[in-house]
């Protein structure tokens, strides 16, 4: 990562979506109203289009060039340079941003259609693709940002229209509220975040090299040792508020509660921003800063534990959910918890392959439980549904394709990803079997949720009145927030009243695209052990600072991090690593590939189980539900149900302090602050009116003593003033007539 | 007969009182400001005379001019708060403008 | 003819004043043109600065200097450096927007804009002045058009308001008088040249720089306006009409933290080292915090703004604190980022407040849905103000907290904390009265007109441009303030101050 080739077209990537989304929020009500909406998809999808090709462009680049120079790099321009602080608006590309440029780009062009038919009758069509694309600007900048502070751009960024498209229905309190929600949430991880971009700043820069440039900081990392921050080591600091960073972003303990919350937008962004891209920023942000978290094994651990819990508890909150996005929006923090489970261990490459393929079938499964609200007409409780299979096959059978994904059934995508991360977290020298046990479990409860759901929603009878809308609605904040208004939108499907029916091409089409990635991208990473190469692994090694498959290593990456500090020969050295540690895989894929077949067998076996569960329960009718629902008197149900009341708790606590606290300072501000500056005048003015009181009484009292007599005198005198000017004048005649009569006497 | 200085004087005299008299008996407003100019013109009589017939310098005559200049600025605004008095009363009769009355 | 462009920027709103004077008394379209025509030359004079200014050194440029009262030895003596150009620019920007803003004024408008002329006048001078003389006539000259601005034209409580406002300022010119005597009879010959006051820094004791410093800092501080002198802000806030409001935090807070930087700072080093942590870093943040907490009780959406004002003005006390490149810069940044932003929040407020008459929280609610384009503006302003990246405040809160790390990383993150709060309070005041369902009572609400927009979009362009090109600023202000920054850390290694501060730092 020495000599980056220097381009100039990766900038419009992200210039691309954003001038659509200045075009759209600027014109777009206009163009809406005078050309019609084709005019706002075509600005919305046009950029989108050229930020696909650009990106194909970009990975085309990278293969065409050595594994070890794969990094392309285009500074636009200065943006902080003060002090010892050198930040550029500067895009780079490599082998991990350009494989999640693809999945934004792509995936994301696919939701774009997608929205254009879900949103066909949507009133503000031109806002909901204005904030569609400025998401995917943001999003695009998180990841092609060159330093910690341009990914907090996109960091933040996507934070803002996350909460612009949650609250897009925003005459809906709860959708508001979801969207302050979702937004202070995250704030409280950017809080983290910039916390530890700071440390590291600072840490860096006391040994003269401070720098938040991701690769100066690859290079520089191995002068965070001996430093600490806090008491704590720095590496350790840095990584461990980053991570607080990251468990706002993507829905980690304790900061999680946002995202389920977050279904209250429109389905296609539920499957944009809370499944495919947004929340795996905190994955992406990890596996880019590989280097700092290898030399800090206690923030490993807590971010190993941290997901492994996530998982587990998200997985046992989804058993229990009726509205068909929770559980989506459970099973993807669950999801995002396997994540953090390969990070964790140090399995990047893992993780992030994970990220890819949860990408594809999330995406597949909110756009298809999108598919199926809209047929219904915003409907979204499962109870209401059923029997929905005959009515929409394509629907049925990507729902269908991607959930197997999800459940890890072989050979769909998620089986290689997700058994990879259970192998990783049983093998690796960070890992541990609990960890292991646990994520086997969770996989049981993922199987058995989703199977759940497929039976609720497609098998069955139909259970809603073939009207289709209106009711079940009592208490979901999610519905359509439009209807009371004068606008004819989402209700008024003209003839389509009646039975529910299959979405149009423009819906299905990405269905169809999303589940076969479903299906194949699984077979991008095929290991060893099952007879392939790991070829995604192998795309991301450069970037990862120790070959992420070379497991029987210390994770204590600090002796490698300071031979990469020095430049061509660390880049040469660490290729010679690399193969090292590929030679090495396969003696220990061999050796150990006979636990990873039983592990896998293990899993997969858990995962039938739940689907039996599932179907002994929903579909075959032979378990009642509410055996298991009232065992215990019901406590652990309610428990899940309630989602551990950890809203609850977050509101008792957290929120009512925040705000009892604001009001108290308030409170003292006014009556104590404002109290002494009222009181010192009021002191003032006591203090003049008693000198008040003397003056009049004493000193007045003299003068005015003065003051009457004369005035007595005066009453007598006034008889003299007539006002008539002739009579001062005879009064002055006299006077003179005296006087000269004076003197002659 | 030699014109003296005692002629002036009683010249001088007779003016003063019938300015005097004037200002005295007058109820217009504007009477009485003539009257005023009368007992201002006899002091000029009598300034000049001294100067004439006296110490010879050119200071009596100075002065008058001074008084003249004095009655032209005096008269002006004399009339002004006549005219003052007019709107204020509509009247300039100075008997029934008493309002200085104690 | 003065050839000073800031000889013109300060005395052309006075003549403007004297010519307002002139006019006929109900001809108000012909008093308001008149107003603007008198601001808009200093604005071109500003871009004709901001042109012209040397960005690549720390002296005094535009510097005209007149023996004014040779008695004394107060000299008619101005000039601007990186510091100040920022706040001319800042001024002459502002006063035109203002003069727009209060075009619907109809209670003596003759009045109004020759007073609001004079306070214009004033403010340039303060920012103009290096004459510590003419810098205190300047800063008294303020207060009175400020006083009946309030008092005339305000809110109900429009009396209470004003006289507190000028009471507490005129308490911090006492003090800051007494300084300023104690400077001119320390120096021999008697000087009020800020220059030389700075020059001869190393002859000042420590016990007088001590109280030297204390006394300028309650001065300055009453104005910024620092906990616990901030109670005259809320107040006068909440009654003053809508462009004294935008004039006040957008311009006049500057005066304090700029007083700070220009007078303390260069004059008193060793003070401004010992006094750093407790005055000025943890002041700030606690400035922060408590601005932030108490907004979010707030009901009065202006006074939510007001409490906002103290909370943005604790980065800017808490970045010169830092006494590093990073952080002074961002403060400085961050001065003129108040200013353009604030300025917005509080013209949006306007907007409202001619319309519905209250400024009540609780009391709208669903505006998004009744006036979209408005609602986008608030948004936009909202979000500058939450330092929401891609906006300018995002740069220079970045850069406080980034530099405040390096010597107080502690109370960096108790400040930082601020940015869940600014969002908690912000996000909460916007849905309550933006989003949900309209209010059946405000249907009828026109939405921000023409007039409203105009005075809305320059500040906007700079919002978002100094967000993506945080240069066009931040190479004005850079080589001034490492200059002053050299100065006060250089002055206090010879003070050997340098000890207690690096304790006092190694402590937190």
């Amino acid at each position: 990562m020495t000599n980056p080739i220097l381009v100039d077209y990766l900038r419009w990537i992200v210039l691309a979506p954003l001038l659509g989304a200045a075009i759209n929020g600027l014109a777009g009500a206009w163009l809406q109203k005078r050309v019609g909406r084709h005019a706002v998809t075509a600005v919305a999808l046009l950029p989108i289009g050229i930020a696909f090709a650009l990106a194909v462009k970009g990975f085309l680049q990278l293969l065409s060039i050595e594994p070890e120079q794969r990094f392309l790099l285009d500074s636009v321009s200065k943006w902080m340079h003060i002090g010892h602080l050198k930040v550029d608006m500067a895009f780079w590309l490599d082998p991990l941003s350009s494989m999640m440029t693809l999945v934004i780009t792509g995936i994301g062009g696919l939701i774009h259609l997608y929205s254009v038919g879900y949103m066909s009758e949507e009133p503000s069509y031109w806002r909901y693709f204005t904030y569609l694309n400025l998401f995917t600007a943001a999003m695009l900048t998180l990841v092609l940002g060159d330093s910690l502070l341009t990914m907090f751009v996109g960091w933040e960024g996507v934070g803002l229209c996350s909460y612009a498209l949650i609250g897009f229905w925003h005459r809906e309190w709860a959708n508001a509220s979801a969207g302050s929600k979702a937004f202070i949430t995250n704030r409280v991880g950017d809080f983290g975040f910039v916390l530890g971009m700071f440390g590291l700043f600072w840490a860096l820069d006391r040994t003269g090299q401070g720098t938040v440039v991701f690769r100066e900081l690859a290079q520089r990392v191995h002068l965070l040792d001996g430093q600490t921050i806090a008491g704590l080591a720095a590496a350790t600091f840095v990584t461990l508020m980053m991570f607080v960073g990251a468990t706002g972003k993507s829905a980690q303990i304790p900061l999680y509660v946002w995202l389920p919350d977050a279904m209250a937008g429109p389905t296609p962004v539920s499957a944009l921003i809370h499944a495919a891209t947004m929340v795996t920023a905190g994955v992406y942000m990890i596996c880019r800063l590989n280097f700092l978290f290898d030399m800090a094994p206690t923030t490993l651990h807590v971010v190993a534990a941290i997901g492994t819990l996530t998982a587990f508890f998200a997985a046992t909150i989804g058993v229990a959910q009726w509205d068909i996005k929770k559980v989506l929006a459970y099973s993807t923090v669950s999801q995002l918890g396997f994540m953090f489970i390969a990070m964790g261990v140090g399995a990047y490459t893992t993780g992030v392959f994970h990220l890819f393929t949860h990408a594809f079938f999330k995406a597949c499964l909110f756009l298809g439980s999108g598919s199926v609200i809209h047929a219904l007409h915003h409907e979204q409780d499962m109870r209401h549904m059923g029997g929905l299979k005959k009515y929409m096959p394509i629907t049925f059978w990507t729902f269908l394709l991607s959930t197997l994904a999800l459940c890890g059934i072989p050979p769909f995508a998620g089986f290689f990803s997700k058994d990879e991360i259970l192998w990783k977290a049983f093998s690796s020298p960070l890992g541990s079997p609990v960890l292991w046990a646990i994520g086997t479990l969770t996989a049981g409860f993922t199987a058995f949720y989703m199977f759940r759901q497929v039976f609720l929603v497609f098998y069955g009878e139909y259970r809603g009145s073939p009207g289709g809308h209106g009711h079940g609605h009592d208490d979901h904040g999610d519905d359509h927030g439009h209807a009371t208004t004068a606008h004819d939108d989402g209700h008024g499907h003209g003839g389509h009243h009646g039975d529910p029916h299959e979405s149009p091409a423009l819906m299905t089409i990405p269905l169809v695209i999303l589940a076969l990635g479903a299906v194949l991208t699984g077979f991008l990473n095929v290991p060893g052990a099952l007879g392939g190469h790991h070829v995604f692994d192998q795309w991301l090694a450069p970037v990862i600072a120790k070959a992420a498959h070379g497991e029987g290593h210390g994770a204590h990456g600090a002796p490698a991090a300071v031979a990469r500090g020095h430049g061509v020969e660390a880049a040469v050295e660490h290729e010679a690593k690399v193969l090292e540690h590929d030679l090495e895989t396969v003696e220990h894929d061999v050796e150990d590939a006979t636990w990873e077949y039983l592990l896998m067998a293990v899993s997969v076996t858990v995962a039938f189980g739940g689907i039996l569960l599932a179907w002994l329960m929903y579909r075959r009718k032979s378990l009642d539900p509410s055996t298991f629902s009232e065992a215990w008197s019901g406590g652990p149900y309610r428990a899940v149900y309630n989602k551990y009341w950890i809203d609850e708790l977050y509101d008792a606590t957290v929120i009512r302090g925040t705000l009892a606290l604001s009001n108290l300072l308030a409170t003292f501000d006014r009556v104590v602050v404002d109290g002494i500056v009222n009181g010192a005048g009021w002191v003032v003015r006591q203090v003049s009116a008693l000198e008040g009181a003397f003056d009049r009484g004493v000193v007045d009292g003299l003068v005015n003593l003065v003051g009457s007599t004369s005035l007595a005198l005066g009453n007598r005198a006034r008889a003299l003033q007539t006002g008539h000017i002739y009579s001062y004048l005879y009064a002055i005649v006299i006077g003179v007539v005296v006087v000269m009569f004076a003197r002659l006497l | 007969m030699e014109i003296g200085l005692n002629h002036y004087l009683v010249v001088g005299l007779l003016v003063f009182l019938a300015g005097v008299f004037t200002v005295l008996t007058r109820r217009n407003a504007i009477g009485v400001l003539m009257g005023v100019e009368l007992v201002l013109n006899s002091a000029n009589i009598n300034y000049i005379a001294f100067s004439r017939f006296g110490t010879g310098g050119l200071e009596g005559q100075i002065f008058s001019i001074f008084v003249i200049m004095l009655a032209a600025a005096e008269a002006a605004i004399g009339l002004a708060i006549v005219l003052g008095i007019y709107r204020k009363f509509q009247t300039i009769d100075v008997e029934e403008v008493d309002s200085l009355r104690g | 003819m003065p050839t000073n462009p800031l000889t013109w920027m300060i005395f052309l709103p006075l003549l403007g004043a004297a010519v307002i004077l002139c006019l006929p008394r109900d001809n108000h379209s012909l008093v308001k043109w008149t107003a603007l025509a008198f601001t808009i030359p200093a604005l071109l004079l500003a871009i004709a600065i901001y042109q012209g200014f040397d960005r690549t050194t720390a002296q005094m440029q535009y510097v005209t200097k007149i023996p004014w009262i040779p008695s004394f030895n107060i000299e008619y003596f101005v000039g601007i450096d990186g510091l100040s150009v920022t706040m001319v620019l800042l001024t002459a920007l502002i006063a035109p927007i203002c003069v727009l803003a209060s075009w619907e004024i109809d209670k003596a408008p003759k009045a109004y804009f020759a007073l609001f002329l004079v306070l214009i006048a004033a403010m340039m001078g303060v920012f103009c002045a290096l004459d510590f003389f003419l810098f205190f006539v300047f800063w008294e000259v303020m207060l009175l058009p400020m006083y009946f601005l309030i008092g005339i034209w305000g809110g109900p409580r429009r009396e209470y308001a004003a006289i507190k406002f000028f009471l507490y300022t005129m308490v911090g010119s006492v003090l800051m008088l007494i300084a300023m005597l104690a400077l001119y009879f320390h120096n021999d010959p008697h000087t009020f040249d800020l220059l030389k006051l700075a020059e001869a820094r190393s002859t000042y004791s420590s016990t007088f720089q001590s109280l030297a410093w204390l006394a300028l800092f309650v001065g300055f501080a009453i104005k910024i306006p620092a906990f616990p002198f901030h109670t005259w802000l809320p107040d006068a806030h909440v009654e003053a009409p809508t462009a004294i409001s935008v004039i006040l935090a957008g311009v006049l807070l500057k005066m304090g933290t700029y007083g700070i930087l220009r007078v303390n700072f260069p004059i008193l080093p060793e003070g401004t080292l010992r006094y750093a942590f407790w005055l000025l870093a943890a002041l700030g943040t606690w400035n922060i915090v408590y601005g932030a907490l108490c907004a979010m009780a707030q009901k009065d959406l202006k006074k939510l703004i007001a409490y906002s004002s103290i909370s943005h003005m604790g980065y800017v006390m808490f970045g010169m604190a830092s006494l590093t490149a990073e952080g002074i810069d961002g403060a400085v940044l961050q001065m003129f980022n108040h200013g353009t932003v604030t300025a917005m929040l509080f013209l949006l407020v306007g907007v409202i407040y001619d319309r519905a008459h209250h400024r009540n929280i609780d009391g709208f609610g669903g505006l998004a849905s009744i006036m979209p384009v408005y609602t986008a503006w608030v948004a936009l302003a909202f979000f500058a103000a939450m330092g929401l990246p891609g906006l300018s405040a995002f740069i220079s809160e970045v850069l406080v907290l980034l530099g405040g790390w390096r010597n107080y990383p502690g109370l960096t993150a108790v400040a930082a904390s601020a940015v869940v709060l600014t969002a908690g309070y912000m996000l909460w005041a916007m849905q309550r009265v933006y989003l949900g369902k309209p209010n059946e009572k405000y249907l009828s609400l026109p939405d921000i007109n023409r007039r409203e927009i105009a005075t809305l979009v320059p500040l906007g362009i700079i919002v978002i441009v100094l967000g993506v090109y945080p240069h066009a600023i931040l190479d004005l202000i850079d080589t001034s303030l490492q200059h002053l920054n050299g100065t006060v850390l250089a002055a206090g290694k010879a003070a050997g101050a340098v000890a207690s501060a690096a304790s006092g730092v190694a402590a937190h």
